[in-house]
Formats: structure tokens, sequence, C-alpha cells
């Protein structure tokens, strides 16, 4: 390829001695474009590349924090009469006790000042509600345990877990310099400080209320925005009103009405947000310069004497709060000893709430919290509970489905491309089997799964959801990748290699069988690990088969062969599945899942790789 | 221990079947045409016209799949045999239901008898079910007593023909010829059967919703009454909606992948140094093999709140399921595809063309676009239309990132459908075989196969006959 042809300073002077002015900008104008032109192709290929660092670093940053989670470690008694009056000990008798009531006792326990229904149900979903099944199980599995206290790690909740890797709520602690002295009185709480420490909390309160204040107006104005537009809208389409014909106005209507609904929901949210800011003004001006502390700006915590106050009202001189912990004593705080947390986001809008935060900070302080490697993750099934959910029965599902993909796609594709490359006779009907299968490989995988569904379960009458429909449905369209390139690979082989056996007395199916297929090998080899790596991402097909059922149990678990009948979903239809759930954990698991899907993929790749450059000979 | 019992039983399950006696038949089948073809290579010498293994090989094949072929049709013959069988023994009481019950009842008679759990139970489905257990017991000694029967009589006939002047070699190769043939078949059998279920369905389709409504109605609500006198509206099934949002998302897709895709494989094919295309590349096929789910991930959760973000800060309303986001993210996962199949062609411009422009003085660009793209033309063109294809046919992206309802816009801000989200919502979750709503399914789908076949064959067309013939 040649580059420029003259060099920078050649051309500089040849030019001077053969080109006008006008020749010389004109050139100029032509290496601009080149140029850019040059630039252009450079910035689609770092577009590309950018749009893939995008989006492996979004998943994999989601994905991260899944790798540890938080256990809360327990101890239960297991007192004897009430798990196994019996006293027989075995798995069966100890099965039916309650466990999970057990855990609910031990957290009450550890607040012993929780009382209101709410709270408790409040403070029991602080852990996962497996917690009761996992020490079940662990008795069931030991029924000598019983009697004896037993020490478990049980999961939290999903936004606790959240909130110890601090996705759900930012703590700061804010300085102060004096001496608190608390006033307690019925669950509520004065505190009063010797120097101006709430001085400086009530401005930051009114930055906070003037602030949300401010984001109540912009609202409004955008509000009052969209309305502004729907009217023009509204005014463009009852212009046209007049002029449409029946099947128009019919369409026309039902955006006009459209249009009334959105009218309708934009003015009550302005409503809404009109009272909200009336009623931030008034909280803001009032003259007593006692400011309430609402849900809807930051909530400030105040750490003293061992207790936690979630501040209520403040004024320059003291606050007014709620007890979340109970206070130790009433006794005058020093400088240092006690502290004003602020919790941000507000209340309204994050899903963890003070009290439940300062019940979680008194567990970790206690010790009792532990961040350990995500095992749960990794060994699970499927489960509606964020915190419990797991991929191996998708794995296990995606396992059972390939194994039927490669069992029926790679002798049936390697048979095929033998035929047609080496014993087809060149005719219309081979031919057609030929435009054929390119035709198949272009078919959109929606279509295979159509007629999985069609075929296989509706005429056949093969199960549900089962592996082995997935994988044959997948197989069909793997099929014409592994043919096209075991027929590429096959054709490589020099033909002197057969024709040298052929000389020597072997039959031509000698010939291709012990010598051309046994060097076409790795070409086939990376050809079907390549149309294998197709189906484990392929997603589409296996939603028509009714892969997308929600299994909680592992396929396969009473046996192998049930495993290939058992309903089980795959891991792209799982990823597919858990995109949709609303909770955070399940987000970042849902990440994790394509991670592990990934890694599959690479591996895959990277064997295909290996295998081409270690064993394809080039003749 | 438990690991190897648990091995020990499922080797022993596995013999246990009518499959696993069958290959053990074929072994012993093996071993002793060995045996006896041995005992004449040795007695007779040159005489022999093949050699052991294949005269062995001849009595296992012989015996293997005559049985293997009787019990592959008995799986799919059984289920159809029992149901007719069970249908026709409750055809009184089956008269009595709608069609809707009717199914219901033969799908609770199978999921008792195989011990799952049924939508309802009565005394004629347990009845019926014990019935069915009576005429599976009876299926399973048939399927035990032929598939062994079969072995046996082929292991011995074959067995006798083995002599030193069997040609056992050449019947080896026509019956691995046979199986060889039937393996390239199948790719056919796959499309007649693709197209037979498509077309299949559709007609019964068309038979509810006249095909010209399909095909030019201008509304989409497949919302009809699942069990009969449920109130609920009449469906209409008017597919224009859902090809003008299929269009609509196309377009922006490939707004975003052919420039990308095709100056990417300028710049790598003419410009790019060895090393930067030797990173360059492996970036581009990462893209490709990424799954497609993947990206309907990346496209709801982050594309799109990111999309919706912008356009409000400006002052758009857009909707939370824009065709924008689902088009864009679609785009990116086609630019490998694009730039693959155009740098094929690109590459496969003859240099002496490249350098017969650069002897008259052109630049590197003038070259590209005046001789280079122009001869290239047809390849790319094909490129291009291969990629709408598979962007029409897409469909993880869509089903995640795009919405359900079907509007008629052709504003990337709001939210259309496509035929491909349409098939799935369709068809996922609870459904009757029979309704409208099901069926409308199929005939998205053969309106798909058509679209997307009919692109690739112009695809190929067009390189087949507008293609310069360098060389």
């Amino acid at each position: 390829m040649s580059k420029t042809i003259l060099g920078e300073a050649d051309r500089e002077s040849k030019i001077n001695i053969h080109t006008t002015e006008t020749a010389k900008k004109r050139l100029g104008r032509r290496y601009a474009k080149e140029r850019r032109f040059k630039l252009m192709g450079l910035g689609a290929v770092l577009v590309a590349a950018l749009f893939l660092a995008i989006l492996l670093i979004t998943i994999i940053s989601d994905a991260l924090p899944v790798l540890r989670q938080h256990y809360l470690t327990i101890s239960v008694p297991l007192p004897a009469e009430d798990i196994d009056p019996e006293g027989k000990r075995t798995a069966e008798s100890v099965s039916g006790a309650n466990y999970g009531g057990l855990v609910k006792q031990y957290l009450r326990d550890q607040f012993p000042t929780v009382k209101s229904r709410r709270e408790k149900k409040a403070l029991n979903g602080l852990v996962s509600s497996n917690a009761g099944s996992v020490i079940q199980r662990r008795v069931m599995a030991d029924p000598a345990l019983v009697g004896k206290p037993l020490e478990q790690d049980i999961l939290l909740s999903d936004y606790a877990d959240l909130y110890f890797k601090g996705s759900m709520a930012s703590k700061t602690t804010l300085e102060t310099s004096g001496i608190a002295s608390p006033v307690i009185n019925e669950g509520e709480v004065k505190i009063l400080s010797t120097s101006n420490d709430f001085n400086n909390l009530l401005g930051e309160v009114k930055q906070g209320l003037a602030g949300q204040l401010k984001s109540v107006e912009r609202e409004i104005a955008g509000q009052q925005r969209v309305l502004e537009r729907l009217a023009t809208r509204k005014k463009s389409l009852d212009g046209q009103l007049p002029e449409a014909n029946e099947r128009e106005r019919e369409n026309i209507q039902q955006r006009l009405e459209q249009l009334e609904l959105d009218k309708a929901a934009a003015e009550n949210r302005i409503s809404k947000s009109t009272d909200e800011a009336a009623d931030l003004n008034t909280r803001i001006t009032t003259a007593n310069n006692t400011l309430n502390v609402g849900r809807d700006i930051s909530s400030y915590l105040i750490a003293i004497n061992g207790g936690v106050v979630k501040v209520k009202q403040v004024s320059n001189s003291e606050i007014t709060g709620q007890i979340l912990l109970p206070l130790k004593s009433a006794a005058e705080s020093q400088k240092g000893e006690w502290q004003v947390i602020r919790v941000s986001p507000p209340e309204a809008s994050r899903q963890i709430s003070d009290r439940e935060i300062a019940w979680l900070d008194h567990l970790k302080d206690k010790g009792l919290v532990k961040n350990k490697f995500n095992t749960q993750f990794f060994t699970a099934g499927a489960s509606r509970e964020a915190e419990v959910a797991g991929i191996w029965g998708a794995v296990v599902g995606t396992f059972y489905t390939m194994l039927i993909t490669l069992a029926l796609s790679f002798p049936i594709g390697v048979g095929a491309a033998i035929y047609l490359e080496e014993f087809a006779p060149k005719n219309r009907i081979t031919d057609l089997i030929e435009v054929n299968i390119n035709n198949l490989a272009a078919v959109p995988s929606i279509v295979f799964g159509l007629l999985g569904l069609a075929m296989f379960l509706n005429i056949f009458g093969m199960p549900r959801s089962a592996p082995v429909v997935g994988g044959m449905v997948l197989a069909l369209m793997t099929l014409p990748t592994i043919i096209i390139a075991s027929r590429a690979a096959i054709k490589a082989v020099p033909p002197s290699i057969k024709e040298a056996a052929l000389g020597l007395g072997a039959s031509h199916m000698q010939a291709v069988f012990h010598h051309n297929l046994p060097l076409a090998m790795p070409g086939i080899l990376t050809g079907s690990i390549i149309g294998m790596a197709q189906a484990l991402g392929e997603t589409a097909p296996l939603l028509m088969i009714g892969m997308v059922a929600f299994i909680v149990d592992i396929p396969g678990a009473t046996g192998f062969t049930e495993g290939f009948t058992d309903p089980a979903t795959v891991l792209p239809v799982q990823i597919y599945m858990w995109a949709d759930f609303p909770e955070k954990l399940f987000q970042q698991k849902t990440a994790a899942a394509i991670v592990v899907l990934l890694m599959f993929l690479i591996a895959m790749n990277a064997i295909a790789v290996i295998l081409r450059k270690k064993f394809e000979r080039r003749w | 221990m438990q690991f190897i019992a648990n091995i020990f039983s499922l080797i022993l399950g596995l013999i246990v079947s009518p499959l696993g006696i069958v290959t053990l038949l074929a072994i012993a089948g093996y071993l002793l045409g060995r045996r006896k073809a041995a005992y004449f290579y040795e007695t007779h010498g040159r005489e022999v016209h093949s050699l052991p293994f294949y005269n062995a090989s001849y009595v296992a094949l012989s015996t293997f799949l005559p049985a293997i072929l009787f019990l592959v049709a008995f799986a799919f013959i059984a289920p159809v045999i029992y149901q007719a069988l069970v249908e026709n023994a409750y055809q009184s009481h089956l008269t009595s239901l709608s069609d809707f019950e009717q199914t219901n009842f033969i799908n609770d008679v199978f999921a008792l008898t195989s011990g799952n759990i049924t939508s309802k139970s009565s005394e004629t489905i347990t009845e019926a079910s014990q019935y069915l257990t009576s005429l599976m017991a009876v299926g399973d000694m048939i399927r035990w007593g032929g598939a062994i029967l079969l072995a046996a009589l082929f292991c011995a006939l074959t067995y006798r023909q083995v002599t030193p002047r069997l040609r056992a070699r050449n019947r080896v190769e026509v019956i691995i010829r046979t199986i060889l043939i039937i393996c390239s078949v199948i790719a056919i059998l796959t499309t007649i059967g693709i197209v037979l279920s498509l077309l299949f369905e559709s007609l019964r389709f068309f038979q509810k919703v006249p095909i010209m409504e399909f095909l030019f109605g201008m509304h989409w609500s497949p919302q009809t009454s699942i069990r009969p006198g449920q109130v609920s509206a009449e469906g209409s099934f008017g597919a224009i909606p859902l090809i003008s949002g299929t269009l609509l998302i196309t377009f922006i897709a490939m707004l975003v992948a052919g420039p990308i895709g095709l100056m990417s494989a300028i710049y790598l094919s003419d410009y790019a140094s060895p090393k930067f295309r030797a990173v360059a590349k492996p970036v581009l096929e990462i893209l490709a093999g990424i799954p497609t789910v993947v990206y309907g991930f990346f496209a709801a959760l982050t594309i799109a709140p990111l999309i919706r973000g912008w356009g409000e800060s400006i002052g758009l309303s857009v909707s939370s399921e824009s065709a924008l986001a689902a088009g864009l993210v679609m785009g990116i996962m086609i630019i490998p595809l694009v730039s693959s199949l155009s740098d094929d062609v690109i590459n496969s411009v003859p240099q002496a063309m490249r350098d017969g422009s650069y002897g008259l003085g052109a630049t590197k660009s003038e070259t590209i676009r005046q001789v280079v793209l122009p001869a290239a033309l047809p390849g790319i063109v094909s490129a291009m239309l291969l990629a709408i294809s598979r962007a029409i046919g897409e469909t993880m992206i869509v089903v995640m990132a795009a919405g359900l309802a079907a509007n008629l816009t052709i504003n990337p801000l709001e939210a259309v459908t496509t035929v491909t989200v349409q098939i799935v919502t369709l068809l996922v979750g609870d459904q009757e075989f029979d309704s409208a709503k099901t069926l409308a399914a199929f005939a998205l789908g053969l309106l798909l196969f058509i679209i997307t076949l009919t692109l690739n064959v112009i695809a190929l067309r067009v390189v087949q006959k507008y293609r310069e013939q360098y060389e």
C-alpha cells in the first residue's frame, strides 16, 4: 500500500516550483479533506470501541457489589421441648418447628423497646425471609444440634445489604463543639447544646428546605411547559379533525382522549406541587425560627449516650427529636462524645427508613454483621427474594440445554457438511440444499422458536419449558453455522491428501474419514464452538417454548435423565426475567449474571481461538 | 460415597432402558461379528472381502439403527395416539365441554398422569388419568418389546450373513452415506417445518381475521376474550402500526450502524496499521459476540433513562420506552455485522485499481470514494440489506427496551412496538392455542419470515447481478 508519494519537504519545494497559488490552495483543500476523511474513519472505530467500553463498564460496575453479601450472625436457642417434643431427633421430627419464629424472637431481644406491630414488621424485614428455612435445613441435617444454642449466619434483606454497601443512603458526620444535655420525655427528647451547634444545623435545614422549594418550583414550571405543548398539539389535531376521513377520525379521537388524560395528569401534578411549595414556604418563613424537619429533606440523627435520636424540630439552641434507639441515660454528653449525622437523600426518596438505619448500625456496632463472599448467588436457584436469588438453577438448565444442542447439532452438522462437500453430486437438489442452508442462517431466531412451539410442543406434545425442547430448537438454529464452518474447513484440506489415499487403494469413504476429516477437525471444532457460543446467548426462541417459567427447583435434582425434561430456564432467559424486577439488588444480580454469561462466552471463544492458532494448518 | 452411588445408579438407569439394552445388543453384535469375521480372516486369508472391523460394524449398525428408528418414531407418535385414545374414550364427556375446556381437560389428564399439579381436578379427570396410565403401561411394553425384538432380529440376520464373501465394507459405506444424506436433508426439513408451521397456523388465523385487515389495518390491540362470556373488547389485528414501529427502530439502528460500520470498515482496510487492526478487529468481534439480551438490559436500564433525562432537561417529553433508545442500542449491535461484511467487500477490490488511482494523483480518500466504493457498491448494498434484515428480526433488545403500545408515529421519542415484541407478548404466558391472539403471533412470524427472506434473497441477487468480476 502506498503512503504519501512525496516526502513532506520534497512536496513543499516541488509544489512551489510547479504550481500556481490557486492550485496550491486547491491542493491544501484536498489534503484537508483527506485528513477529515481519515479522522472520520478513526472516529467510527473509536465510537464502536467506546460503546463497548461503556457497555462493559456499566455492567461490571453494576455486577461487582454482588460478589459480597452481608450476613447477620444470630444465635438462637433450640429448646428441645419446642423443636422436638417427642425427642426422636430425626430429620422428620425436627422439621415442623417454627424456626422463623426463633429468628423473629432473636431480633426482638436485640431491640426490646420495639412494641408496635408496624415496628415489629419493619424489624423482621431486616433479615431475609428465608432465614427460618436456613436454620431448619441445618437442624434437619444434624438433629443433634437441638437443645443447644445455635449460631448461624443468615442473609440480611436486600435493602439492608445495599445499605451496608453504601448504595441506599450516605451518612456524613457534622462537626459539634458543645456539651449536649438531653431531656427525655415519653419517646420524645429535647437536646440542648452549650455552643451554637444547633444554629449551624438550623442553617443547613433552612438550606435544605430552600433547595427542596426550588426543585418543586422547577417541577411546576416543567409541568406548565408540558401543558403548553399539549395545548398546541390539541389545536393542531382539532384542525385536522374536520378534514379527516372515518378511519383517521377514530385515530385522532383516540389521540385527543390521550391528550386529555395527559393534561389531567399534568394538572394534578401541578396542584400537588403547588400545595407542597406553599407548605415549604410557610415552614421556611415561620417567625419563631423553629423549623420542622420533614421527610422531604435530608434527615439528621443524633447519636448520644448509646442511643439514637432523630431530629424532628430544630431551633438555634435546641432540637426536639424522636428516640429511635433508647438512650442509656439522660446525662450530659461531652464534646466529641455525641454526634450529629446527616443522612441523605431525604427519607421520602429512599427505600430504607431512619429507624432501620439506626437498627442496622446498632447491629453492626455489636459486631454481628458480616460481609462475606456471596456463595448464595452461585449456588441457589431462582427466587422472588432478591437476596436469596441465585443463578445455579439457570446454569444447570443451560448445561442440560447445551448438552442436547451439542449432541444434535455437532454430528448432524458435520455429517451434512461431509456429504455436501465430498459426496453430493452437483445437481439441482444439492444446489437447493446449499441455498437453503445459507438462508436458514439468516432466519431470525424467534422464527425457530415459533417452529419449536408449533412442531415440538403442539404437534409432538413434548413438555413445555424442558431443556430437551430448548436444546432441539437451538440445535436447529446452530446447524447452519456449523455446516458452513465445517464445509469451509473440509474444503481447505488440499485434494492431494485425498488423492494419495485413493491412490493407495482406499475407498472414497475411507479417504474422507481417515484423512480429510482429521485434518479438518480443528476448523470444524472452531466453527462448532462459535456456533455453540451463539446458542448459549440466545434467548428469544426459548421464550417461545416456555422456558421463561419461574422455576425455583434446580433441574435434574431427582436424577440426571429427569434433568432433560424438568422445567428449567437458562442463563440468558434468567437475565431477561431479572431485568424486569424493580429491586435494585435484582438489577445488580442481573448484571452479575450477565458477567457470568460473558465469562462462559469468553472461555468458549478463547478455546476456539487457541484451537485455531494451535492446530489449524494452512496449505 | 454418595457421589459414586449416584453415578452408579445413573449408569444403571441408562442401561436399563430400551436404548441401553439396544446399545448393549449392538455391542454384543459387534463383538460376535468381529469374532466370526476374524476367524474367516485367519482361515481364508485374502479371499475375505472386508476387514473384520467392517463385518463387525455391519452387524452392530444393523442391530442398532432399526431399533433406534423405532424408538424415535415411537416417542413422537405415542403421545398423539394416547391423546386420540383418551379423547375417544371420553367422547361423551368432551362433547359437553367448550373448546377451551376440552384442551384443558386433556392437559389436566396428562399433567395428573405424569405427577404434576393440575389446574383443577375432578373425578372424570382422575378416572381418565387412570385409563391413560393403563394405556401407557401397554405402550411401554410395546416400546421395550419392539425395540429388543427388532435389535435381536437384525443382529441374528446380519450375523448369519457374515461370510468371507460378504461385501461388508460396501454395505457399511452405504449405510453411512445414507446417514450423511439424512443429515443434510434435516436442513431442508427445518425450512419445510418452518414454512409449514407458520403457513398452517397463519391460514387458521386468516379464517378468523381477513388477510386484508391484517395487512392494512391501522389498529392493533389483540385483547380478545380468553374465556367465553368474559367481558372484553373485541381485538383488532391491523399490522401497520407494528410494521411502522419496526421500520422506525430499524431506521434509527441503520442511522447508527450504517455510517459507523462502513467508515470503520474503510479505516480498517485502507488506513489502519496492522497493529491497530490487530486491536480493533477483536473489539468489533466482541461487540458481535455479546448476546442480545445483554444489549437489551443495557438499552432498558442505562440508555433509555439517559435519553429520557437529557430530553427532559431540554424540555422534551421522552417516553421511558422510546424508539430512540432501542434503535440506538440495536445500531451498536449491528455495527460489527456491517463492518465485517463491508470489510470483506472493500478488501476484495483489487489493489491494481487503487494503484491506478494513486498514479493519477488522487489522494487516498479520493481513491476510496471514487474508485473503491463504486467498485464495492453491490457488496455494500448487500451488507446493508443483510443488516436491515437482522435489525427487523432482532427480538430481545426491543422486547426489553421498546414499548408494547402500538402507536402509529414517526416520533423517535415516543414508544412504538415491533413485530417481534408482539410475537413474544402474544406467546409468553397463558395461551390458548386456537385463539386469534395466539394465531396472530404465527401470522406475524410468517410476515417476519417473508420480509427477512426477501431481503436476504435480494441481498444475494444484488451481489450476483452487479458485482464486477475483477481478476
